[in-house]
């Protein structure tokens, strides 16, 4: 079986900079593939290639199948890949359920109706979005009214309010408490497992890596110095030296003594 | 075309290219700064012109060299100086931190002020200046006489551009000025004092805006209408040259005067539309000006200025408005002339101020030049019905939106690639050209003069049919405009000015929405033109002025962004005001500055805002502090 996504060969530079070198990995549908690396490493540049907010200098993306390279975003969603931002992006005047009925709106082409009213269109898939990543009884709160991790999670049903086939969240827990990670990142590989959507996700918090990651690429000065399911990439040599140091290499025993607690 | 001729012309569009762009760089450096676009920049162009023809002359008595003459002039500026850090001081260290469109309307305030207080201390006559003592004779060039101060006035751009450069790279201060223009934040937080930063630029801003002023004197008496005459040329420079870049707007400044004085040569009549043509393109081409930058996105989601949530009328007050509605209907029964006359108006006024505000408070779309559109509304309808036409009123009452639609669907189509503060200063330089356009093509517009004879048919000639036609069509198409607030389109502008990025990354084409938003609220505004030119009778260029754009930007922050009704209360009350006042005083222009400035610094939320936070404090205690929805991680 073809792979959901599949990247070959991105390259993109500012100026001197070189933030993606022959960038080539595939992804799954249902699987949950990490991308870590230090500050700086092309993290952000790969992702926002991916999501169509970067055009790449060379190379190709492929999603099911549809070339997708250098399209703009608003294509990049129509042809099924949803997205959730660094600093979470909603529409602060609105409420957390007109938030997901104007993905929902978009995603029917109504996004020029003037017959009808807005707030009842879409609302009971609205709020089926939002039963399931746990916000349902939030639905009637303005969004700018809510804690920073419940954010993310209407921003996660945003993204899933089109039925993508692809999901991309860079750092979909930074700046949120230790508990509420585990929380959303559990939510979102169910989902994702239950609605065989693949994610690509960028995380600074091993933890949230090492324990919910299928596979991790490990980008390095905008290339990929190895990548593999979590065992492998925690056993690599070269990881642990440039990267992972100390604090990195505990914090991956950490995680595996507690998956292996778990079984 | 002879060579010589060719030189001249070359020179003198040198010569203005120069004087140009010592006052725009003065606002380019403001601008970069303190990020604030300092519409009074032009008053302080004008006022440097004042104190020169007041300062030089008295000199001169004492001896008529050319050194006292420059004195005079560098005088002249730093008394200008002087007066740019009492702005600061005293106004803007209180808006660096409000909407751009509060700072905007916060210095045309003092555009107002300065306006009165000219004529009060140099009355309304123009006054000429002293010619500049050794520099009054001709410079013999191929043939040609040339004045020999436009040939001084040549080198005084580049002497003012390599002594700016030597600034900003040599000395602590023009170093911290480039810091601040690429990061602001940063340099705050590496411990600069600000405030004196902050100070020491406005000074050095208005010092080359009064230095502008001032060597004008020669050349051009002093009149009251220079700063708004000169702020549109410096907007026009600094947007192509990039906001906050020295350099680019010498650049700007230089193809712009060459364009002009060849142009006039090729297409006499159009130089105006060529340089319109030039920004677009370079608009187009490089958003952000020749030598801009982008601007650094906060990445935070702050709350916006605007409608925040929209909630359907509730019983009360969908009786109210019906109850006032009828009031207004009833005014020609009860009402006497000059009352008949206040209501058509303010139906006329309330229908261009809704639709900006469809714009501004739920597009995040800051027009200063929404007088544009309700302009070519009136002329459209003017000109049909006194043109050789001689159309009927009602056809013309057709045409007037499609025109009004068609201006907004062409300057939109560049606005709506621009953001934030790029976008407010295309939308006004777009106005400004528009005005321009009518005011010069006399055989057609008028030109100051404009056009009478615009009356309506005769089954609607008397005030009274005339006040419910315009009740019949302003109100149905407020309603209209206030329906689609509520649709899947109104709300997919919030979203887009809540977050563009979001509404990116969910399929919305966020510049298509605007454009279209553009259209309507210019097609609207253009029907209100049409029915205003009715009521006058006439035609002229006040009705696109930039006088008349803050009108309706008043009107609406009058009565509250925030609100979706707010803009028909705020025309309302704004409207009774100015004309009952305007007759009164000979200085309405200082007290309406004074209320601006009052409006942003102590009523930003307009009346019905204010309605709304009572209600809300009275009914479920204090009202929740909105917090940002999120935070930089």
């Amino acid at each position: 079986m073809a792979p959901l996504l599949s990247v070959s060969g991105l390259e993109k530079r500012f100026g001197g900079v070189t933030a993606g070198k022959n960038v080539t990995f595939s992804l799954d549908a249902g699987e949950m593939l990490a991308i870590i690396g230090p500050n700086g490493a092309g993290k952000s540049t790969t992702f926002n290639m991916v999501g169509g907010q970067l055009k790449p200098d060379a190379g190709s993306i492929v999603l099911a199948g549809v070339d997708i390279t250098g399209k703009p975003p608003r294509e990049v969603w129509r042809l099924g890949v949803g997205r959730t931002f660094q600093i979470a992006q909603t529409f602060v005047s609105m409420s957390v359920v007109e938030n997901v009925q104007m993905a929902l709106i978009s995603h029917h082409h109504q996004t020029r109706a003037v017959t009808s009213a807005a707030t009842h269109l879409h609302r009971e898939a609205a709020l089926a979005f939002l039963a399931r990543v746990g916000m349902a009884e939030m639905a009637d709160r303005p969004v700018n009214e809510l804690a920073y991790g419940d954010v993310k999670r209407v921003e996660l049903a945003i993204a899933l309010a089109s039925e993508p086939k692809l999901l991309l969240m860079d750092e979909p827990t930074a700046g949120m408490a230790p508990k509420e990670r585990t929380a959303l990142m559990q939510l979102t590989s169910d989902i994702a497992r239950a609605h065989g959507i693949g994610v690509l996700f960028t995380e600074h918090d091993m933890d949230s890596v090492f324990g919910h990651a299928d596979r991790i690429l490990v980008l390095v000065r905008g290339e990929i110095i190895a990548a593999g399911t979590p065992d492998d990439v925690r056993s690599n040599q070269r990881v642990k030296q440039v990267y992972l140091g100390e604090a990195g290499a505990q914090a991956a025993l950490k995680a595996r003594r507690q998956a292996v607690g778990a079984h | 075309m002879d060579l010589s001729f060719v030189v001249i012309q070359a020179l003198s569009g040198l010569a203005s290219a120069s004087a140009l762009f010592v006052i725009a760089s003065g606002l380019t450096i403001v601008f970069g700064v303190t990020r604030i676009v300092n519409f009074a920049h032009g008053s302080f162009y004008m006022l440097g012109a004042y104190m020169a023809v007041t300062i030089v002359p008295w000199l001169l008595q004492f001896d008529r060299s050319p050194t006292l003459f420059f004195v005079g002039v560098i005088a002249s500026a730093m008394v200008v100086g002087i007066l740019g850090v009492i702005m600061e001081l005293v106004l803007l260290r209180r808006i660096y931190k409000v909407p751009e469109l509060f700072q905007l309307l916060a210095t045309f305030g003092v555009v107002l002020i300065v306006q009165d207080v000219v004529l009060k201390i140099w009355g309304p006559v123009d006054i000429t200046g002293p010619r500049a003592p050794g520099m009054r004779h001709g410079i013999e060039i191929l043939g040609q006489r040339f004045p020999a101060y436009e040939m001084f006035l040549i080198f005084v751009g580049p002497a003012v551009l390599g002594l700016l450069l030597l600034i900003m790279h040599k000395t602590r201060f023009g170093v911290l000025i480039r810091a601040a223009t690429q990061d602001r934040e940063m340099v705050g937080a590496l411990g600069v004092n600000q405030a004196m930063l902050f100070t020491g630029t406005l000074f050095l801003g208005a010092f080359l805006a009064g230095l502008g002023g001032a060597l004008q004197i020669p050349r051009l008496p002093a009149n009251t209408g220079m700063d708004l005459s000169i702020i549109t040329e410096a907007f026009v420079v600094t947007v192509i040259g990039g906001m906050g870049s020295v350099p680019g707007a010498f650049i700007a400044a230089l193809i712009i005067k060459m364009l002009e004085a060849f142009g006039i040569l090729i297409f006499p009549k159009i130089t105006l539309v060529l340089v319109f043509l030039l920004m677009a393109v370079v608009l187009v081409v490089k958003p952000w000006g020749l030598l801009g930058k982008p601007e650094v996105a906060s990445g935070r989601a702050v709350l916006p200025e605007g409608i925040l949530n929209l909630k359907a009328f509730t019983r009360t007050e969908a009786l109210v408005w019906i109850g006032l509605a009828a009031a207004l209907l009833l005014v020609p029964v009860f009402g006497d002339t000059y009352k008949v006359k206040v209501g058509i108006e303010i139906m006329v006024f309330a229908l261009a101020a809704f639709s900006l505000n469809l714009l501004i408070g739920n597009g995040g779309i800051v027009s200063f030049g929404h007088a544009a559109y309700f302009g070519v509304g009136a002329y459209a309808a003017g000109l049909l019905v006194t043109g050789p036409l001689k159309a009927p009123m009602e056809l013309a009452l057709v045409v007037a939106p499609v025109a009004g639609g068609l201006a907004a669907a062409l300057f939109g189509y560049f606005i709506v690639r621009l953001s934030g503060i790029y976008l407010a200063m295309l939308t006004l330089a777009f106005a400004q050209i528009t005005y321009a356009i009518c005011f010069q093509w006399v055989e057609v517009t008028g030109g100051d003069n404009g056009v009478v004879g615009v009356w309506p048919s005769r089954w609607a000639a008397s005030r009274e049919v005339y006040f419910y036609v315009v009740a019949a069509l302003s109100l149905t198409t407020i309603l209209a405009l206030r329906h689609l607030f509520y649709t899947p389109f109104g709300y997919t502008l919030r979203a887009a000015r809540d977050s563009a990025t979001r509404a990116d990354a969910i399929g919305i084409d966020v510049k298509t929405h605007r454009w279209l938003a553009f259209i309507v609220a210019g097609a609207a505004a253009g029907l209100a033109g049409a029915l205003y030119s009715f009521s006058k009778g006439s035609i002229d260029p006040t009705m696109i002025s930039i006088s008349m754009s803050i009108d309706f930007l008043m009107m609406i922050l009058t009565g509250g962004i925030q609100t979706v009704m707010g803009p028909l209360v705020g025309t309302a009350v704004f409207h009774s005001v100015k004309d009952f006042f305007m007759p009164l005083t000979d200085f309405w222009r200082f007290f309406l500055g004074v209320s601006i400035i009052a409006i942003v610094l102590i009523f930003p939320k307009g009346i019905v805002g204010a309605i709304d936070s009572l209600r809300e404090r009275m009914g479920r205690g204090p009202a929740p502090q909105p917090k940002p929805a999120g935070e930089a991680a």
